[in-house]
């Protein structure tokens, strides 16, 4: 079989060891439980692991590597002290105490204010490992504060846009609700008498990503809020496009009852080829008492401490909190990541960070509009959705089109997301992308959309230039390969 | 052009019937596999179980999509098709023969009634030029 | 201009892009927000240098005692263990690093043939059939896990062994909310009677104190009663225990952190999830797969999505989507560096430290080990002085110990007020010497105290 790369297996030959770690002293395992499988795991030299992953590594494209302006994921440039510093925190445990890790918990401290300022909030739990994490915890208060108010068994049913992000309905679905959709109005907006006629007292709450996935802002956001709110409901904010709000709104001032935050895209940490991120949950006041526990507290003397009076108590024994979702402070890793690119940034670069998102969007917006269909063409925030529905009557799909793209050096945009709009593509530059790498994408869209008219022919064929083909998906999931084979 | 057979039924969920004496014969039609793609995993109900007509029996998937499909009659499911569950892309190929999914005996002849003639069907999904089977 | 160290454009920049948009500013292109709510001030303070904001962490950092500043004995399914010097250099490269989910297989060969490989190598150290790219982590995993079960079995209840490490058994209770499933928790002794009705038996082994737990027993109740077996293991342990697969569990899980990735008190990490393949359609998180692209040659795409929210929303097995999956790399990198022997050799030298270390506690008077049976690199000490006292006074001599008090529910349980040692190869002589000599000190003086 032809390879880009052989398996790790296939590099492999009996005998070969790293010699990282020795045994020392002896180890006498009970038989009845000692290991009888075999343990057929790889044996090589460091070299070859080196080279390896090397390899596999120079396969990837990379914000490191290009521009990729995938929508709704904010790949903006990683700081490279963000993880260095990150670095001076690896060697602590979660289960020390309180008395020997005041650093973080200083830090924490500091960044769960951070967090309150920006998104108007006025209470953070930073234990959620990512947003789809944050949905969930955030769902399960929900419950809680009806639950609180002797109506947890009524309200059954959670709203979500159908522009929504799956991970809402999933997460909704998850914590025990029913779903409602909504559809979108011809502005992209909530379609606010859909949402009236969908309210009732069998709903727990409502999932508002705002700007939402077409990069729009809610232009009645304030209604969509207050009508939840009459019916007895509350909104959750979905913060996935936080990164065009820093200094220019605050989802607290609009109406949220909270709203999470994706570190991994507003804060500017590493993706790590699908994680991990952190999703810090902020929350107005009035939802603060079910947040998971630990809290953090300050004393007077600037210390800090966990609320919980014995600081290994269990956090269910305390007061109306859902418990624990991630021990601790979550992902502290990546939120000290965050906290130091919040540093680095300070108010005004926070500002300029959004204002720059917005720049970039708006202008790579002007340049495509003249030859691809804007979906729902009003001024965008952060990002914009194109369809290629044209293109498609013409032979070329947003799948072709985004493989076109790859040939041309650069990644695709998201597709077919969101659902609403047929052949979408959504494009998030991001603003760390110099205007002259913002032009060369430019060119290359319409380059490619001229292909699409002339000979859509040659885009089925592409990408060309990428280390494969289009790969065979469909056979991927009718004979699933999920591991390498061991010969028998 | 989707092929719509003349000696079927259908339901607007794009759900084929083919009765002969109390038992249908179920599948999903030529239109419903063009627009669904590729189908890499068809999921079915046991044999003996029951189904309800517009009540989800199973679903067929692409690698992109997952799809519900329902009865279009209720009954006792008395064979399902083991070959479409080992290979998926009869439906494509075969969306009316090969390709069916499960045969059912009858509990209410009544709901015939509720099911779409042909042309009906055509003219539902957008065809109204008959094509045959 | 330079606000934002990593905003490229120059006021140039910002003007011919405006005059290209066809507006005079920013403001103009934010009217959709309501008027009184644009441009709040934010409040967090000026921005710093790379120089000022790595001072600034230093000084953060330098306000906590590291695990390595003292002897250190605090483990569970987070453990200190020697990293390779080659894992953080090929695992944090930036090709890795700054990619994101392999929409496009393409041009991210490199993270799915990784993660391909992660799976590969964790079903064989697991003998399970079917891994998938991660879970948050181990406490996630179980509750997907149990989740699982629920949604195979149509049964609401499950049962958890109070063995099972609280941090894992208190984010099931919390996700258990959500769809009111049934919890219940009972001692590992009698988990295999407690089969009937519940979706699945949860048995951790090792378990949370470090004892050795008979699995296939609780896996035979489970089938017995039609239920399935979640057995939570730790990586290390797998090298030389009977593994999950072989013991009859239909689902393995765990923290995978161990495999080379850094404490950083408490995350990033790596949950475990593995399955059999009969139950892989009900299996959450992102599964990369092998196939061929257009010209024949091996590669590698996320396969099964159908499974997952971005396509099935609420009907989907999870809402996961943002996972750990550069953490599985990482852990794919440490056992191909370690490989077999090394991951052995890494696992016996915890055990033999932990037995050694034990027989040494043991011989001081006023000390016993209190595992219910054979235990294997973290054991149970019990002394007069209760576990929460003996970890306050350790902590004075600068030795790390865990409590044992956080593990029940109400901070207690008759007579289980014990401290618990984790070992691993990092686990020095003059650390056990420090344990031994301060538990001595203790043990004297306490006694002292008592007769006086």
């Amino acid at each position: 079989m032809k390879a880009l790369e052989p398996l790790l297996f296939e590099l492999a030959r009996p005998g070969r060891s790293g010699g990282h770690v020795r045994a020392d002293g002896s180890a006498e395992i009970p038989t009845s439980f000692a290991r009888r499988a075999p343990l057929r795991l790889p044996e090589l030299t460091e070299p070859q692991v080196v080279r390896h992953y090397t390899h596999l590594a120079q396969l990837n494209y990379a914000v490191d590597t290009g521009m990729y302006p995938l929508g709704s994921c904010t790949m903006k440039y990683n700081p490279k002290v963000n993880d260095r510093v990150a670095g001076l925190f690896a060697d602590l445990h979660p289960r020390q105490s309180y008395r020997l890790t005041q650093g973080v918990l200083a830090l924490a401290y500091e960044l769960e204010q951070m967090l309150v300022k920006i998104t108007g909030m006025d209470f953070v739990s930073l234990q959620p490992a990512a947003g789809a994490q944050s949905e969930f915890t955030a769902l399960l208060v929900f419950k809680a504060y009806h639950a609180k108010r002797g109506q947890a068994a009524q309200r059954r049913r959670i709203i979500v846009p159908d522009s929504a992000h799956g991970t809402n309905p999933a997460s909704a679905a998850m914590c025990g609700y029913e779903v409602t959709t909504v559809k979108s109005d011809a502005r992209g907006n909530v379609d606010l008498e859909a949402l009236r006629a969908a309210l009732g007292p069998d709903v727990a709450g409502f999932m508002l990503t705002n700007p939402n996935t077409l990069g729009l802002f809610e232009e009645r956001v304030r209604e969509v809020c207050d009508a939840v709110h009459r019916a007895g409901g509350l909104v959750y904010g979905d913060g996935a496009n936080m990164n065009a709000l820093l200094g220019i709104a605050r989802p607290g001032d609009l109406g949220f009852d909270c709203v999470h935050i994706n570190v991994h895209k507003t804060f500017s940490t590493p993706h790590g080829a699908g994680g991990p991120g952190a999703g810090p949950l902020c929350v107005k006041a009035h939802l603060r008492p079910f947040l998971p526990k630990p809290w953090i507290v300050r004393e007077a003397d600037g210390s800090y401490h966990y609320d919980t009076a014995r600081e290994d108590r269990d956090p269910e024994t305390v007061g109306d909190s859902i418990g624990t979702i991630k021990q601790r402070l979550g992902n502290f890793g990546v939120l000290a990541r965050a906290y130091t690119y919040m540093k680095s940034l300070g108010d005004e670069g926070l500002v300029e960070t959004s204002e720059d998102a917005i720049l970039a969007a708006n202008y790579l917006l002007a340049r495509l509009r003249p030859t691809y269909q804007v979906a729902y063409d009003r001024t965008p925030m952060h990002e914009f959705v194109l369809t290629a529905a044209p293109q498609k009557k013409k032979g070329a799909s947003a799948l072709d089109i985004a493989k076109g793209l790859i040939d041309e050096g650069f990644h695709p945009p998201s597709v077919y997301f969101p659902l609403i709009v047929a052949e979408a593509m959504m494009v998030e530059p991001t603003e760390t992308e110099p205007k002259e790498t913002l032009d060369a994408f430019a060119e290359a869209m319409l380059r490619v959309a001229e292909r699409a008219g002339t000979d859509p022919e040659s885009l089925h064929q592409a990408p060309l230039r990428a280390p494969l083909r289009r790969l065979d998906e469909v056979s991927a999931a009718r004979k699933p390969v999920l591991k390498w084979k061991l010969p028998s | 052009m989707s092929t719509v057979p003349d000696d079927l039924r259908y339901s607007k969920e794009h759900e084929w019937v083919r009765l002969a004496g109390d038992t249908a014969t179920i599948g999903i039609t030529h239109f419903a596999q063009d627009q669904l793609g590729d189908v890499v995993f068809v999921e079915l109900p046991k044999q003996g179980s029951t189904v309800r007509q517009y009540a989800s029996l199973g679903v067929v998937e692409s690698v992109k999509a997952a799809s519900d499909v329902y009865a279009p009659l209720s009954g006792e499911v008395i064979e399902r098709n083991v070959k479409v569950i080992e290979s998926p892309e009869l439906v494509n190929k075969s969306p009316y023969q090969d390709g069916w999914l499960i045969k059912v005996r009858l509990a209410d002849k009544g709901e015939l009634e509720k099911l779409l003639s042909p042309d009906d069907y055509r003219s539902h999904i957008g065809e109204t030029a008959p094509s045959g089977g | 201009m330079g606000r934002n160290p990593y905003s490229p454009h120059t006021d140039e920049d910002r003007r011919e892009m405006l005059a290209t948009i066809g507006t005079r500013n920013i403001d103009e292109l934010i009217t959709a927000i309501p008027a009184d709510a644009r441009r709040p001030r934010i409040g967090i303070g000026p921005g710093l240098s790379e120089l000022e904001v790595q001072r600034h962490l230093e000084g953060l950092a330098a306000l906590n005692v590291r695990a390595g500043d003292t002897a250190f004995f605090i483990g569970g399914p987070i453990q200190r263990r020697y990293i390779p010097a080659a894992v953080p250099v090929l695992a944090l490269r930036g090709e890795f690093l700054t990619a994101y989910t392999p929409y496009q297989p393409e041009v991210s060969q490199g993270t799915l043939q990784a993660v391909f490989e992660y799976q590969s190598l964790m079903a064989e150290l697991l003998a399970m059939d079917v891994v998938n790219s991660s879970m948050y982590d181990g406490g996630s995993a179980v509750a997907e896990a149990a989740f699982m079960a629920v949604r195979l079995t149509g049964r609401k209840k499950v049962v958890v062994a109070t063995e099972v490490d609280f941090t894992y058994r208190r984010t099931l209770r919390t996700y258990a909310r959500g769809p009111e499933i049934e919890i219940v928790e009972v001692p590992s002794a009698q988990l295999a009677a407690s089969a009937a009705g519940a979706a699945c038996l949860i048995a951790q082994h090792p378990d949370a104190f470090g004892t050795l737990v008979d699995v296939r027993a609780i896996a035979d109740a489970a089938h017995a009663a039609g239920g399935l077996c979640v057995q939570v293991t730790e990586p290390h342990a797998c090298a030389l225990l009977e593994p999950p697969g072989a013991l009859g569990a239909d689902i393995a899980v765990g923290e995978g952190q161990p495999l080379g990735i850094t404490m950083s008190y408490g995350g990033p990490h790596l949950g475990i999830f593995a399955c059999r393949e009969a139950l892989v359609r009900q299996m959450p998180g992102r599964i990369a797969g092998q196939t061929l692209d257009a010209n024949g040659t091996r590669g590698f795409v996320n396969t099964l999505q159908t499974r997952e929210q971005h396509i099935r929303r609420e009907k989907a097995t999870s809402n996961i989507c943002t996972n750990e999956a550069l953490a599985g790399i990482t852990a794919a990198v440490y056992m191909s560096l370690l490989g077999p022997a090394g991951l052995r050799a890494a696992a016996r030298s915890g055990v033999a430290r932990a037995h050694a270390l034990a027989a040494r506690l043991a011989a001081i008077p006023g000390c016993a080990i209190a595992n219910d049976g054979p235990f294997f690199d973290r054991f149970t000490l019990r002394t007069r002085l209760g576990g929460w006292a003996l970890r306050s006074a350790l902590l004075d001599r600068r030795v790390q110990v865990e409590a044992t008090a956080a593990h029940y529910l109400d901070g207690k349980r008759a007579g289980r007020d014990d401290v618990i040692i984790q070992c691993t190869e990092l686990t020095s002589d003059g650390d056990a010497d420090a344990l031994v000599d301060a538990v001595s000190a203790l043990m004297r003086t306490g006694a002292a105290a008592m007769a006086s």
